[in-house]
């Protein structure tokens, strides 16, 4: 078992976890994630790892509290005990590309705090676009800071670097500057959607990294399965990070509704059961 | 009524004991288990039909070997607990075996009363006693060499695993079993369900294992956490590897329609059932469609398990699709019956060409094509051939596919140096069970492809018994054991 170290919160509905896992964390590569398990009632979640530190034997969980799972791993008091599995998935493939551009939009941050370390540490040139609907909730500003050269903000609402949305922002870099040799694109399954529908026209290749339904993460059930370039992909092993321009980001959008109703009926049970405590998140994620 | 003095063919008069099963009207409506069990009189009655003979083909087609003969004596005369402790001679898992077990193909099918009557229930009855010593509180653990010093990793805690750490806790080795899920059993645990095998017995027989010394660490995955290699490194310091990682990929037809929300692999849906406990949603926390009219596709015994389990799900009809016949049909007998009694619409000779979606991407129906048999094909089966022109459309919410596993690539990818069949299974020496790489053994469905539990726990205690010699010859044989000797289990 593992166990939670540390807890903070980060931003409205957004905690960061220090969890210790010596294992996973001495062989966690950028790219990667794990699955968690509250406890014996609770259901298999994926987790991108947003950092690791293999002296301490701990790995870093960047959570937006979203879902039933999410809002209660967020009253676990620090101490508390839970399965964590991994590291899972294909790490990222890095190499030197040259100019490389980092697109991430809310919780899609997170798993980029690896990639840009990695992309930064092999000598490229990292260009970092963050954005999210208001300037509280785009998180990890400094530590994406510390691992790009040049940092690119957008607000849903203007409150914090350029009023609009990470594509745009995007779209004006590859039109002054010409295109950039990579672009990692993470975040909302619409939004890498229109990243990659951005970046196809001029050829840059560019990656997403997708969030499907799991349950064992190991591809024995086959629950995350997306089509990509017309074959049908797990995105546990053979992913998570894929070809955006390949991606059929339609049918991710779709089977990632497949249990909508149900994840409806846990939250408003939990929120029913916990309301004092959890009200606060819920406001800012409904 | 137990003489012991019946002559044979007083024996061969005694009918076959039923077994007393919940009825199926009521059992659709629950996931308790469906057969429930041989009272002591019936067993007694049961093991009367037992002709001891001298040479007892029964024993040759057990894949563990158990001195059936022998046991059915002692329940004859009552003597429940040596019954019992000669079964665990050669089976470490008997409660499990006596419930999955497909007795009908093996220590059942050359039973020699079976000639002319039916066989004698000898699955039924292993059953039985294994169900009466853990009723009786009277566990008797195996007794462990001295520990030899060694140490054995084994990879997936399956059927096949399991047997294997039995085993080799019993010559005294350490054996710690790497579990990627977080509970142990594999496809004991995820994959059958509770109907058929309630997971109280799974957890009571690996409970048993870990009171023989046996560590379990779960939430491991080998291949990822650390691979083979790593675990036979100077760090982890295992000796001999058994993999025993099953077929844990499933497969999908290749038809279109097959991403549409509401199809599932047959280890999803399983898995969200046994293993997360779905149909208990909202108690437990992971969902599972629960449709009105569900299609299974494939009829094997895993097909069984989906079809009966979307009837306990509350579905209202469901449709098993199979492109071949009845008499093909992969599935027990028994699971077949069962799953007619239930009400499972059958649709043989019966192919799914494309599932059909809404505008959501939900199903709402499958498109179908009859089928005829032709020509036998390399499996001895006659090959399904479409009929043209019979195609149908059947409405659906929900559609399984059960059509078969393959083995997963996990371990199988980060361990360079393993030799792979055609198939993507892993060869060994069919003697020792030993890959192409010195020190790692493998067993079960890994190596067959997808089979039964009793093959794979057959296959862990060939590998054993392989690892066992392997050991010997490494720490010279008869020689020091080249690690300081641990303290003896605890228990």
């Amino acid at each position: 078992m593992a166990t939670i170290l540390k807890k903070e919160t980060i931003a409205p509905a957004f905690k960061r976890y220090v969890v210790e896992v010596p294992e996973v964390a001495r062989k966690h590569q950028a790219g990667q994630f794990v699955m968690i398990l509250l406890h014996e009632h609770g259901e298999r979640i994926p987790l991108t790892i947003a950092d690791s530190d293999p002296e301490a034997g701990t790995i870093t969980l960047i959570v937006q509290e979203i879902g039933k799972t999410t809002m209660e791993m967020g009253l676990l008091p620090e101490g508390t005990e839970i399965a964590v599995t991994g590291p899972l998935g294909t790490p990222t493939h890095i190499e030197r590309w040259g100019t490389a551009v980092c697109v991430g939009g809310g919780a899609g941050i997170a798993p980029l705090l690896p990639i840009a370390k990695a992309l930064k540490e092999a000598g490229n040139h990292v260009v970092s676009i963050l954005g999210g609907r208001t300037k509280e909730l785009v998180i990890l500003r400094d530590e994406m800071e510390a691992r790009s050269d040049e940092m690119i903000y957008t607000t849903d609402d203007g409150s914090f670097g350029r009023k609009g949305f990470v594509t745009h922002a995007l779209a004006d870099l590859i039109e002054e500057r010409g295109k950039p040799d990579i672009v990692f694109g993470i975040g909302p399954a619409i939004m890498m959607k229109a990243v990659a529908d951005l970046t196809r026209p001029h050829g840059t290749p560019t990656v997403a990294s997708l969030n499907s339904i799991m349950i064992d993460g190991t591809g024995m059930c086959g629950c995350c399965r997306v089509t990509v370039g017309g074959e049908t992909k797990f995105v546990c092993v053979d992913g998570p990070e894929f070809d955006a321009h390949q991606v059929d980001f339609d049918l991710l959008m779709k089977r990632l509704r497949t249990y909508v109703a149900q994840e409806e009926e846990a939250k408003r049970r939990f929120l029913e059961a916990h309301r004092c405590r959890a009200t606060e998140n819920a406001e800012v994620t409904a | 009524m137990t003489t012991g003095k019946l002559s044979p063919k007083e024996r061969m008069q005694i009918p076959r004991q039923p077994m007393p099963c919940q009825d199926p009207h009521e059992r659709v409506l629950n996931f308790a288990e469906v057969a429930l069990g041989l009272t002591p009189e019936l067993a007694r009655r049961e093991a009367e039909r037992c002709l001891e003979c001298k040479d007892p083909k029964c024993v040759a087609g057990c894949p563990v070997g158990i001195d059936i003969p022998r046991f059915l004596v002692e329940i004859r005369e009552g003597r429940f607990d040596e019954a019992i402790r000669i079964v665990k001679e050669t089976n470490t898992l008997p409660a499990i075996c006596g419930r999955v077990c497909p007795q009908e193909d093996q220590c059942e099918q050359v039973c020699i009363v079976g000639k002319k009557k039916d066989p004698v229930a000898i699955g039924r009855l292993e059953r039985f006693v294994a169900d009466w010593e853990r009723d009786h509180g009277t566990v008797e653990l195996p007794v462990c060499e001295e520990p030899t010093g060694f140490k054995v990793a084994i990879v997936g805690s399956g059927p096949s695993g399991l047997a294997c750490a039995a085993e080799l806790a019993r010559n005294g080795h350490s054996v710690t079993i790497f579990e990627a899920l977080h509970k142990p059993g594999g496809v004991l645990v995820y994959g059958i369900p509770e109907f058929r095998l309630p997971k109280e017995i799974v957890r009571w027989e690996i409970e048993n294992l870990e009171k023989m010394g046996v560590e379990i660490r779960c939430n491991f995955v080998v291949g990822k956490t650390a691979t083979v290699e790593e675990l036979m490194g100077e760090e982890w310091g295992f000796d001999a590897v058994f993999i025993g990682t099953g077929a844990g990929l499933p497969y999908f037809m290749g038809i279109p329609g097959e991403n549409l929300i509401g199809v599932y692999s047959a280890n999803e849906y399983l898995t969200r059932v046994n293993l997360m406990k779905g149909y208990r949603f909202p108690e437990f926390d992971t969902p599972v469609k629960v449709g009105k009219r569900i299609a299974v596709v494939g009829s094997g015994n895993v097909a069984m398990d989906c079809l009966r389990t979307a009837l306990r799900l509350g579905a209202e009809e469901v449709i098993c699709l199979y492109r071949r016949t009845r008499a093909e049909s992969p599935a027990r007998l028994e699971e077949l019956e069962h799953a007619e009694e239930e009400g499972i619409d059958f649709r043989w000779l019966t192919s799914p060409v494309e599932i059909l979606g809404d505008d959501e991407g939900r199903v709402r129906a499958v498109r179908v094509i009859k089928m005829e048999l032709g020509e036998p094909d390399e499996s001895g089966r006659r090959r399904p051939k479409p009929i043209e022109g019979s195609e149908y459309t059947i409405d659906i919410d929900e559609i399984v596919m059960a059509i078969g596993q393959g083995p997963n690539p996990l371990v199988l990818q980060t361990t360079p140096g393993l030799e792979l069949n055609r198939w993507g299974n892993i060869v060994v020496d069919e003697v020792t069970m030993m890959t192409s790489i010195p020190g790692v053994f493998a067993g079960g469905d890994i190596v067959t492809g997808a089979a039964t539990v009793i093959l794979a726990m057959g296959a862990g205690k060939k590998a054993a018994a392989g690892i066992h010699d392997y050991l010997l010859g490494k720490g010279g044989l008869g020689g020091e054991p080249r690690r300081e000797v641990a303290a003896p289990p605890a228990g």
